[in-house]
């Protein structure tokens, strides 16, 4: 401190301190950090959703600032996956010597922009804390808040890029179909199971820095294995292995969704909405408990 | 032991730290664990490279108190302050927290250097806990504050550091807290901005916060703070009023001695004043200074230097006794004893003082051996003067002069004062 600085200035009021213990006021409600139960947990984490949509927002805009393109890019990257899928279709369709159906190049691109999402949110989320390590170890706030408000920061690109496929189905010629009513269910499910990864990986990655490579490594290769450029009928009975994958019921409920066609899987879908559920809920634990640890393990 | 204004409280709280890396990869974690298996240590056992950063520390503040925390560096206050924020857990002891908490520790954390100041404005509010509608309200309050209006839609990462920090304080300052935490911030900015921030403290404590305070400004406790706690080394030494707290601090300040290798020795430095009293000391009293250095080999042109800093080390005072006796250095063979007493006038203001001692040979002007922080007192208060110097004022004429009016003499209104506020001295 400057000791130019007349600290009389700060010396209280002798009336102040009587007064404080003197006047009778409502007695303060006691706060319960890292110590409360986990209703007070969760409690805290929605009474701090005004900081979950400034983290959010402020994301979306460090995401785009400084590019030229701006906004744009939230149209253009599921658009790049969607033309790589189209490739590859046409390839699988020139190699079957079948001429390529309109409805391949739908079912590829229904399936794109939500994989497109799965994959963004985890690798942001998961490097969410330890990119915030400054705040994990100097302020106090529910730190579940970050890897949520990536999630967060990626449904609105999710939908930027939903609207922009709408608009392209219906010039290709799509039509409503009663199945459509599946999809809002469906993305619950792909939010909830994307959010519980999210939570999970974000408190990991702080611990164990591997999981950010390994993360990489699984998302990169993930495309082999889920059916975004493929369907699971193609692969005959080795089809329920992929199914296990939770994202691959999903991805083809939605893509069985937008086309009109009977929801197949439907127990498949169900396996999914399970798991997602229990690795949202198991997520929320692991964070929950080693959350004291934080500060010491950035 | 806790009562029922106690806003904030801990109990028997301790926490250890680890020295050293921890496991930040698989590859050293599986070993680790494998070597842990069945090898769980009790929570209060401490391992091989682990130490106690707070060692059985209890104490609480009351609500609408000033509470300080003093203690050198490593003594463990911002592991407090950590665990208070819930930053932290402790290892074992518990915490009680009443009311919203706010902590003025880091100004600016969480500050995103591509976005404007307008924008930081909203998300660190949103980080220290305002809401967005409290945010919108106290807006304009904020930005006039930092005094950053024009500079408010630029990226922060083109401020200035003190733009920056002037910004972070602004928002810091605006939360309304129950209990808020400063550890250090009020160094923040130009000295316009750090009288700004002095009053915006005084009218955040006016109005009945609670306030824990955190610095290395002994003088700046005394003022603000009614109680503190003392710590050194994680342990709690002293809790109470803040003047004892403060006379034991500086009873144990740590002293920074060399000169084990020199042809001389400081040996001892001790402080007095007529009654023997050793660390409070009196405006206008005599404070005598016993100094006695010791020769190993035999030295011509010793002196000794009597330095005296203030509570920021800033050196105040100095004086030698070759100076004092006319220019002559004392020269003393191998075993002898030099002892001296200096006999020094009490005008400083109140606040912590330092004393350093300093064996020089006089000719080269090269210390033999040094002694900073040999002994530390502090002058006590009056209600009479701030500030380090005390210069005795006296107060003969006190006037009012009103418009001169038709027939008045310019003498009316003049009162004399029945006798001098202050005694002259002497």
């Amino acid at each position: 401190m400057n000791p130019n600085v007349p600290i009389s200035a700060l010396a209280r009021p002798a009336e102040a301190v009587v007064g404080a213990g003197g006047v009778s006021r409502a007695p303060l409600p006691a706060v319960t950090r890292l110590t409360g139960s986990m209703a007070d947990w969760l409690r805290e984490i929605v009474a701090r959703r005004d900081l979950l949509i400034l983290l959010a927002w402020r994301e979306i805009k460090v995401k785009y600032k400084q590019s030229v393109m701006g906004f744009l890019w939230a149209i253009l990257m599921p658009a790049l996956i969607v033309s790589a899928g189209v490739v590859v279709k046409f390839a699988f369709a020139t190699v079957a010597g079948k001429p390529l159906d309109n409805n391949d190049v739908v079912s590829v691109a229904v399936r794109s922009v939500p994989w497109a999402f799965f994959v963004a949110s985890i690798r942001f989320a998961s490097t969410s804390l330890v990119s915030n390590a400054n705040l994990v170890t100097k302020i106090y706030m529910p730190r579940v808040l970050f890897p949520i408000a990536s999630v967060l920061s990626q449904l609105l690109d999710l939908a930027v890029a939903t609207v922009v496929l709408a608009l392209f189905l219906i010039v290709t010629g799509a039509h409503l179909h009663v199945q459509m009513l599946w999809l809002p269910l469906l993305l619950v499910i792909l939010v909830l199971l994307v959010t519980g990864l999210a939570i999970f990986l974000s408190a990991a990655a702080l611990f164990f820095r591997d999981v950010k490579y390994i993360v990489e490594v699984v998302i990169t290769f993930a495309i082999f294995f889920t059916p975004v450029f493929y369907e699971v009928s193609m692969l005959g009975k080795w089809a329920r292995f992929l199914l296990l994958n939770p994202v691959a019921p999903l991805l083809e409920g939605i893509s069985a969704a937008v086309l009109g066609r009977p929801m197949p899987l439907v127990g498949w879908v169900a396996y999914s909405a399970v798991a997602s559920v229990v690795i949202f809920v198991g997520s929320l634990f692991f964070f929950r408990r080693f959350e004291p640890y934080f500060a010491e393990a950035v | 032991m806790s009562s029922s204004d106690a806003v904030l409280a801990m109990e028997n709280v301790s926490k250890k730290f680890r020295r050293g890396e921890i496991y930040d990869s698989l590859r050293d974690l599986i070993p680790a664990l494998v070597k842990g298996v069945g090898k769980r240590r009790a929570a209060d056992a401490l391992g091989a490279k682990e130490f106690w950063a707070l060692d059985d520390v209890s104490f609480e503040v009351r609500r609408g108190e000033a509470f300080g925390i003093v203690g050198s560096n490593g003594a463990g206050k911002s592991t407090i302050l950590k665990l208070l924020s819930g930053i932290m857990r402790p290892t074992r002891g518990s915490i009680t927290v009443r009311g919203k908490l706010s902590a003025l520790i880091e100004v600016g954390a969480g500050f995103h250097p591509d976005l404007t100041g307008r924008e930081n404005i909203f998300l660190n509010g949103a980080i220290l806990g305002m809401s967005r509608e409290e945010i919108r309200r106290k807006f304009d309050e904020i930005v006039d504050f930092g005094g950053l209006r024009d500079f408010i839609d630029t990226p922060v990462k083109r401020y200035s550091s003190g733009m920056y920090a002037r910004l972070g304080f602004s928002v810091a300052a605006h939360v309304e807290p129950d209990l808020l935490i400063v550890d250090e911030v009020l160094s923040v900015g130009d000295y316009l901005f750090q009288q700004k921030c002095i009053d915006r403290m005084t009218s955040i404590l006016k109005s009945g916060t609670t306030v824990l305070f955190v610095s290395h400004n002994l003088h700046a406790v005394t003022e603000l703070c009614q109680r503190s706690l003392l710590l050194e080394k994680g342990r709690l030494l002293a809790c109470g009023p803040t003047d004892e707290v403060i006379r034991q601090y500086i009873g144990r300040a740590q002293d920074q001695r060399s000169g084990e290798t020199t042809r001389i020795e400081i040996r001892d430095v001790a402080l007095r004043n007529a009654a023997g009293e050793s660390a409070k000391f009196e405006p206008s009293e005599k404070m005598y200074v016993d100094v006695a250095i010791a020769a190993r080999q035999a030295c011509a042109d010793v002196s000794i230097v009597l330095q005296i800093v203030d509570d920021n080390f800033y050196p105040i005072f100095d004086t030698c006794t070759a100076r004092l006796n006319s220019g002559n250095s004392a020269a003393l063979g191998t075993g002898e004893q030099l002892e001296c007493t200096f006999e020094l006038d009490m005008h400083l203001g109140a606040g912590t003082y330092h004393v350093n001692v300093y064996a020089h040979e006089y000719t080269v002007d090269r210390p033999f051996a040094t002694w900073r922080s040999a002994a530390s007192f502090f002058v006590g208060e009056t209600r009479l003067v701030k500030g380090r110097a005390n210069l005795y004022p006296r107060m003969p004429r006190c006037q009012l002069v009103t418009a001169p009016t038709h027939g008045a003499t310019p003498n009316e209104g003049q009162t004399r004062l029945a006798s001098p506020l202050v005694a002259p001295r002497g």
